[in-house]
């Protein structure tokens, strides 16, 4: 081990962590916003609404986040009309096309995510809300949402672990994340040892701090679930 | 133009594919080498399998790939001349493929077959060996048929991600079916049609398995009643 090495690029990692928590950050908040109500779609026992989130999230779910990630960046360039239209200013960028990408595939494994917590809602929950004479919408805001929500925390803290592992192939796209971090010290000074092993012990750190985060989450907001001691 | 590549790319379909069944046999033996280790009462032997079950599943595969490779190939040429050999090892993309992934995956279904394997009342075991039955006799007739029937969804799960995450090998130089998709993008400059006939293979491979297990899951469960609500 070559300690001195992985010293001087230090500051080469944590610039890399900061990448890769930015497109974990983003990905995740947009992913969440979209799947929210598409996962309700996907519950919806209307085959006109249920379909075709179900459709989004079998091609999205079926196919590799690499391939999609390619389709975006490489794939639409090859468009004359994409590359004349205002929407290029973002598509050219390394940064919009690996955000778009990993928004996209989580939103279609959150969405399976709600739309099982929604599904395996207690029916007697919504018996009482509809009982006491709330509305659809009334019972969807404050009884539905609020309870599948919760008990799908356990599931999504799955999902965003995966999603942090799946940030690392921004590097594929020449974004210097922390797998990018690790591929340029690797260049510099040809210790792929070093330099790969770092960037685990940086991603081991993440794990662990985003699994302490949904532990304490579900502290907050699942602790009537928990099994009693 | 994509029919002139077609058969070139689903040659590589077939690299895919050997990748992942070659990787899946690796993880299937380790996945029940560890549960065995998780399971058993040495405390070396839970530590040792809980720290591999950890530190896989909290590194990206992407990164772990590139430490093996990269790295297995540094340590290979330290060693090469001590061991004897005149010229350098060269370690292969597929090879290196094949053991990251089947290295990653053995983690996965460590978990799984653990939950499976516990899933299965002890008195069942007991009751083997007291009518006199040996170990290997207990695991083949007792345990494994109903470690299949339980581990079935969460192998399916382990499944369908070993499969995408061969498209990963491509990253290391493996010319399986998304380094060639990449090829034939770059000399026709049309990456888009490309990946898109890339992305449409890898969901029909991941189709046709759940078709297959989905089969095997019914031929698993016979004699068993499905809950209903």
């Amino acid at each position: 081990m070559n300690f001195e090495a992985i010293n001087e690029s230090l500051p080469l990692y944590f610039g890399g962590t900061l990448t890769t928590l930015k497109l974990l950050v983003v990905s995740l908040v947009a992913g969440l916003a979209v799947a929210l109500p598409l996962g309700v779609m996907r519950a919806s026992p209307k085959a006109w609404l249920s379909r075709p989130a179900w459709c989004f999230t079998y091609v999205i779910r079926g196919t590799p986040m690499l391939v999609q990630l390619f389709l975006i960046y490489y794939g639409l360039a090859q468009f004359e009309w994409m590359r004349e239209s205002i929407f290029w200013l973002w598509f050219k960028s390394a940064w919009f096309c690996a955000m778009l990408a990993f928004a996209v595939n989580t939103c279609a494994y959150t969405t399976e995510i709600i739309a099982g917590a929604i599904k395996a809602t207690h029916a007697g929950e919504l018996e009482a809300a509809r009982s006491m004479g709330m509305s659809r919408r009334t019972v969807l805001w404050r009884i539905l949402l609020p309870s599948a929500l919760r008990r799908a925390l356990p599931a999504y803290s799955n999902e965003a672990i995966m999603m942090l592992h799946g940030t690392s192939l921004a590097s594929v796209v020449t974004l210097v994340d922390l797998t990018g971090a690790a591929r340029e010290m690797n260049s510099r000074f040809y210790l792929p040892f070093e330099a790969f092993v770092t960037a685990g012990v940086f991603y081991l750190a993440l794990t662990f701090i985003l699994v302490g985060a949904f532990r304490a989450a579900e502290n907050r907001w699942l602790i009537h679930l928990k099994p009693r001691q | 133009m994509l029919y002139d590549f077609l058969p070139n790319i689903l040659s590589g379909m077939v690299i895919t594919l050997s990748v992942g069944i070659a990787s899946l046999l690796m993880a299937l033996l380790l996945g029940l080498a560890g549960a065995a280790a998780k399971l058993s009462k040495s405390r070396w032997l839970v530590g040792i399998a809980t720290l591999y079950t950890t530190v896989i599943r909290g590194v990206p595969d992407l990164v772990l790939m590139l430490l093996i490779f990269y790295g297995g190939q540094t340590l290979l040429n330290d060693l090469a001349p001590r061991l004897g050999f005149a010229d350098a090892i060269n370690i292969n993309p597929f090879v290196a493929g094949v053991m990251t992934i089947g290295f990653i995956f053995g983690a996965y279904l460590t978990e799984t077959f653990r939950g499976a394997i516990m899933a299965i009342p002890a008195g069942q075991r007991e009751a083997g060996i007291a009518y006199g039955m040996s170990i290997v006799q207990v695991f083949v007739r007792i345990t494994l048929p109903q470690l299949v029937r339980f581990a079935l969804p969460g192998f399916q799960n382990n499944w369908l991600v070993l499969v995408k995450s061969t498209a990963l090998v491509s990253v290391i130089g493996l010319d399986d079916m998304m380094f060639r998709a990449g090829l034939a993008a770059g000399a026709t400059r049309e990456p888009f049609i490309f990946y898109t006939a890339a992305a449409i293979l890898y969901l029909a491979i991941t189709t046709v398995s759940i078709l297959l297990l989905q089969m095997v899951g019914k031929r698993y469960s016979i004699g068993v009643k499905a809950a209903q609500l």
